[in-house]
């Protein structure tokens, strides 16, 4: 066999080696320079590091520091992570404009171990406890003039969400649960502003979801909510359908029986 | 006058469009056709019957409205198809009460359309002028009235009451006085000023600069809006001072409408849209793009508020703000122009 024919394999081969090494040591070297947000067992995080490797770094990059395709991770915290991955947003299904949620990739083992790699990259939001999501002290009256006051203008008055410009969306809140729902406001995904925990205290976070949660208990005595949007689409249904029934009523009064 | 009143005797006999007196035509018309009910007894019974059948489920309705009212739990909600989620006790009232009008009505038209009547005919109609011994009685009851007051004659009297009768008007012309005041610089001015400390909307809070983060977004107020009582109009200083408070990395910031009104990257622009004065406050953290939700008027806040789509004609007005001695934000100064939409003085 000639030296210099090499097996077509070969050539990716190394090149995947020295790809794999180069993002490793980088992610090492990065490592060591952010300081560690939570303590988190080794293990978790190794297996955290492989997956982002394998799934996320083509677009955030190798170290997580962000290129044309994706925004830079370091710093974003756990919350995010867990609310991108664990609805489904991320791993995006095709770029553009909006990460729409889906059947989630990951399992729950390996979002936690995804959002524990990343807290390790830098502070930010941590994932709330049980005990942040506890809204049996909330104040519901509070929740709802809070709701109106931040959220309202983006997601609904009644949380079904809303259109944004150019395609982008906030999305319907009906769907959600605490847990996201608190993630998505220290976090800030996509277009959505954050709201710390400064700001916006842990126990406002509590009211509002409460709020949201009693919306999403409402039920709608009148039939349908028409996307709970309010006198424009209801107004609209009631000038097509109900011109409509009028105009066949008086067609069909004026018509002469046979 | 009706055709009925007429002396040949033959209401119905105006089939050719003849005017039933002068016996001229005077305008074509179709020959009329008669319907199945009118050569057919058969048809006429069962379109009697139909129209009875309408009307006696209507009356079933009524009795359907009351045991339904009295018998379903006003708290029951059940799922219909189509419909979705709804309250069976409305459901059921408002069907019973809307179908027990809608039959009688559809029965006075189906009875109207199959078994009364439906020959073309002509009415006549009259001179609307009033006969000529009429008018003259009439003309000189008026002169005798003329000459009998003596307003031609007694000139004090003609004069002093077209003087109070010219007067009269003049109550309801003062009356618009209560138009008034008039705005003053209100439309102009806000309750910020130098020093004012901004405040968390809903739960007042004083805002630590360092508390801020890249990308959030803060709906304030001014801290001295609770000094207003609700009586002086605190909704109508609301309604003006509001603002939003956002955070963007200074690199981002291409223009501002003044030199250093940002605080590290925290900006803060009005509220209040400059095309109607919706409440504007969809930011959008990663284009710094701020859409009103009523007309989609949108504005770039990292590029000095300006227009970058939508109705509205001027940019979103920018609060300076900075920190006190303790890191807490205020305002550099208020507004230096007037928030909100365009009125008529503001030119």
């Amino acid at each position: 066999m000639a030296l210099n024919k090499r097996h077509p394999a070969a050539l990716f081969a190394v090149l995947a080696v020295a790809l794999g090494t180069t993002g490793v040591a980088y992610a090492a070297v990065s490592n060591q320079t952010a300081p560690k947000a939570t303590v988190q067992s080794q293990t978790q995080v190794e297996q955290g590091k492989q997956l982002f490797l394998e799934g996320c770094s083509s677009c955030h990059g190798l170290a997580a520091q962000g290129g044309s395709d994706g925004p830079s991770l370091i710093g974003v915290g756990a919350a995010a992570v867990d609310f991108q991955v664990g609805t489904g947003r991320m791993p995006l299904a095709a770029p553009g404009v909006q990460a729409m949620p889906s059947m989630p990739s990951y399992n729950e083992e390996e979002t936690a171990a995804l959002a524990a790699f990343i807290a390790t990259l830098g502070v930010g939001p941590a994932i709330p406890t049980q005990e942040m999501l506890d809204t049996s002290d909330a104040e519901l009256a509070l929740g709802g003039e809070l709701f109106r006051t931040n959220c309202a203008q983006c997601h609904g008055a009644a949380g079904t969400g809303g259109a944004l410009s150019q395609g982008r969306i906030a999305p319907n809140l009906m769907d959600s649960n605490a847990k996201y729902l608190y993630e998505a406001m220290v976090s800030g995904p996509q277009s959505m502003p954050l709201f710390s925990d400064q700001t916006l205290t842990e126990q406002d976070k509590k009211d509002i979801i409460a709020y949201v949660e009693e919306l999403q208990k409402n039920v709608s005595p009148g039939g349908a909510t028409l996307g709970r949007l309010g006198p424009v689409t209801e107004g609209l249904f009631l000038f097509i359908a109900g011109l409509g029934v009028l105009i066949v009523a008086a067609v069909w009064i004026g018509a002469k029986s046979k | 006058m009706n055709e009925l009143e007429h002396p040949t005797g033959d209401p119905y006999g105006a089939k050719d469009g003849k005017d039933l007196v002068s016996g001229i035509t005077v305008f074509p018309m179709e020959a009329h056709v008669p319907r199945k009910a009118d050569i057919d007894p058969k048809a006429a019974r069962r379109a009697e019957r139909q129209v009875a059948a309408m009307f006696t489920t209507s009356s079933l309705m009524i009795i359907l409205f009351i045991v339904a009212f009295v018998a379903i739990p006003n708290t029951t909600i059940i799922t219909v198809p189509v419909i979705g989620t709804v309250n069976a006790n409305h459901l059921a009232t408002g069907f019973a009460f809307g179908m027990a009008i809608l039959l009688i009505g559809i029965g006075a038209i189906h009875w109207a359309k199959k078994l009364m009547p439906d020959v073309e005919v002509i009415q006549e109609r009259h001179s609307l002028t009033s006969r000529d011994e009429e008018r003259q009685a009439v003309a000189a009851s008026f002169a005798r009235g003329k000459a009998e007051s003596g307003f031609g004659d007694r000139k004090i009297i003609r004069r002093s009451l077209l003087g109070a009768l010219a007067l009269f008007p003049v109550p309801l012309i003062v009356l618009l006085r209560d138009l008034g005041p008039l705005p003053g610089t209100r439309l102009r001015e806000t309750i910020w000023d130098k020093g004012i400390h901004l405040v968390t909307d809903a739960t007042y809070r004083k805002i630590k600069a360092s508390d801020v983060p890249l990308g959030g977004l803060i709906n304030a107020v001014p801290e001295n809006l609770l000094e207003i009582e609700h009586e002086e109009g605190t909704l109508n200083q609301r309604g003006k001072a509001s603002i939003i408070v956002i955070r963007m990395d200074p690199a981002e910031i291409i223009s501002q409408q003044g030199e250093a009104w940002d605080y590290q990257g925290i900006l803060a622009f009005s509220k209040i849209c400059t095309h109607l004065g919706c409440p504007t406050s969809l930011y959008q953290q990663r284009t710094h793009h701020l859409l009103c939700p009523c007309h989609q008027s949108t504005f770039d806040l990292s590029d000095s508020g300006n227009v970058v789509f939508g109705p509205s004609a001027r940019r979103m007005p920018q609060l300076a703000i900075t920190v006190d001695s303790e890191g807490y934000l205020i305002a550099q100064s208020g507004f230096d122009q007037p928030v909100g939409p365009s009125f008529w003085e503001r030119g």
